[in-house]
């Protein structure tokens, strides 16, 4: 369904992208890693059109979506919800007001500017805010809220626009572990209940192998791991993150549960 | 009975409980508040419009015909004498200089005492926090009062010529400029500034190292308008008698016909300076703020 085919995206003469081809059938839950500059958001803001790209294809259901402009173009980001790192919301307006931006793509500029949404809208916002429980915040303004929640908003807006892809760009690069799991939860559910395809990026490789089906691996613009959590295996991490034996994946793991040290948890707690 | 007491069956009340039709509730009373007030701006300019139109000397709309009198006459016998303007415009060319010397000086005086009035009056900057409404209130009364007024004062006192207009232009800029600094170094990040005080440095340095970096791209931008301003500025009061090209053209314009092709290039060369300075300093100002 989507395809990318020989992307690139050259910054001066650098590639941050080089030659990155694969391709997602079905609604796959898609992570992708790769150590920082290794070209995992401007992928996805290609994908998005936020990024031109310099050179390739990327199409999805047989249209090539980089050649498309303007109204064309902002169409397709209505079907390709993005969610951001810093969560990207508008902070002074109202939670559920944010939630409704998710159909700016369908509004005049004149119905936004005197904020005429209708009833059947706003219900249908504050049915996605209750979905994913945080309706009690629709009144309050987005920069009053936790990160945790923030996120939640942005995924909100993102459910609003009804689209067909969800790119998530380090959803949870920002927040503590209890709501990141939160967060990835919310994620991993929408792709189940309503069968949406979601690409995210992680920072994490216990997230990327506890919540995805199939992960992509990117290591100086390039794509050099495809393959399902399984195949992820510590020698594979070391190659995809370009580190030498020394690397150890639970020395920095984010996860609760994860391999802690009770032992030395045992000592602090006495 | 009971009925008609209390009137029919009141409709459905929202019910506040239930978030969704509270979040609908809200929207259209805040949605009923934006159409009163847009209602009430709408009646008062038409009712403004109607005063202001009774109390004109004239008739806006029966005397707006005779806009373009005053220019025509200027440029038709501006037109008849047009051998004269080449040489009129060299012959004004020094007083051009002048009105630009005294914006130059002016702005880069007032930009220092601005500074330092902004430096004393941002709230989480000042040496002496207890001290800002001080430096505050000196910036606000530098800028309320028009320099016009201010040059006619120091006119007074120090008889005309160049020096009372940078005074009087300076002043006022200081004031201006207090403002804008200040509040572009409210906007900066502390965090620098922080990390600087964590060694052990003095105020002063702090302030030179950790916001001046920051906020100079914005600083020289609001100075460079302000520049663009002064430049106007200067014109003007040189009809009250600071020298420059306003005095020219005030003593070209006041006798009525017979010296119009000095006005008109005086007029051209100010309005050349203007945009000439407004260009560069428009381009001086992009590539400061977006780094070429």
């Amino acid at each position: 369904m989507l395809k990318i085919e020989n992307v690139t995206r050259m910054f001066g003469p650098k590639a941050a992208v080089d030659r990155a081809s694969f391709e997602i059938t079905g609604s796959a839950f898609v992570g992708i890693i790769g150590r920082s500059g290794a070209g995992k958001s401007t992928l996805l803001r290609m994908m998005n059109r936020l990024t031109d790209a310099s050179s390739g294809e990327i199409s999805f259901a047989g249209r090539n979506i980089l050649a498309l402009n303007g109204a064309e173009k902002r169409a397709w980001q209505g079907q390709c919800a993005m969610i951001f790192q810093q969560f990207n919301l508008v902070p002074r307006m109202d939670v559920a007001s944010n939630v409704l931006h998710g159909l700016l793509n369908q509004r005049s500029t004149f119905a936004t500017m005197f904020n005429l949404w209708s009833d059947a809208d706003i219900t249908r916002a504050l049915e996605i805010l209750d979905r994913l429980g945080i309706i009690e915040q629709a009144p309050k303004r987005a920069e009053a809220l936790s990160g945790g929640q923030q996120q939640r908003v942005a995924i909100a807006r993102a459910l609003m626009q009804d689209p067909k892809v969800i790119l998530a760009d380090e959803p949870i690069a920002s927040l503590d572990p209890m709501n990141a799991q939160v967060v990835m939860d919310t994620l991993r559910r929408i792709h189940d209940e309503d069968g949406r395809m979601v690409i995210a990026n992680l920072h994490t490789l216990d997230t990327a192998r506890r919540y995805c089906d199939r992960v992509i691996g990117m290591r100086d613009g390039r794509v050099v791991f495809d393959g399902t959590p399984d195949q992820l295996t510590t020698g594979v991490a070391r190659d995809i993150y370009g580190a030498d034996a020394s690397f150890n994946e639970s020395a920095t793991s984010t996860s609760i549960t994860g391999p802690a040290d009770t032992a030395y948890a045992e000592t602090m707690l006495a | 009975m009971v009925d008609i007491t209390f009137g029919p069956e009141p409709g459905k009340r929202p019910d506040l409980t239930n978030p969704t039709e509270s979040y609908i509730h809200q929207t259209r009373r805040k949605r009923l508040y934006g159409f009163i007030l847009l209602m009430l701006f709408v009646a008062l300019m038409a009712a403004g419009f109607r005063t202001a139109e009774d109390r004109n000397a004239g008739d806006f709309l029966s005397g707006l015909h005779q806009l373009g009198d005053f220019p025509a006459e200027v440029l038709s016998e501006a037109w008849s004498n047009r051998a004269n303007l080449p040489g009129l415009v060299w012959q004004y060319l020094p007083s051009l200089l002048e009105t630009i010397n005294i914006a130059a000086t002016a702005t880069l005086l007032g930009a220092i005492a601005g500074a330092i009035l902004a430096l004393g009056a941002t709230r989480n900057l000042a040496r002496f926090p207890l001290l800002t409404p001080l430096y505050r209130r000196t910036a606000d009364l530098l800028r309320a009062i028009p320099e016009i007024v201010i040059a006619l004062i120091l006119i007074f006192i120090l008889g005309g010529g160049p020096i009372p207009a940078v005074l009087a232009i300076a002043l006022h800029t200081a004031g201006a400029l207090a403002k804008l600094f200040s509040e572009s170094a409210e906007n900066a990040d502390l965090k620098p500034v922080e990390g600087l005080a964590s060694t052990g440095a003095a105020w002063s340095q702090q302030i030179w190292l950790g916001i001046l970096p920051q906020v100079a791209p914005n600083w020289l931008s609001y100075a460079l308008l302000r520049f663009e301003i002064n430049v106007r500025a200067s014109a003007i009061l040189g009809f009250v008698g600071s020298g420059g090209i306003g005095y020219d053209l005030k003593l070209a314009m006041q006798w009525g016909g017979g010296k119009y092709d000095q006005v008109v290039a005086i007029f051209a060369l100010l309005f050349l300076a203007i945009i000439v300075f407004d260009q560069l300093s428009a381009y001086a100002r992009n590539r400061l703020v977006k780094g070429q």
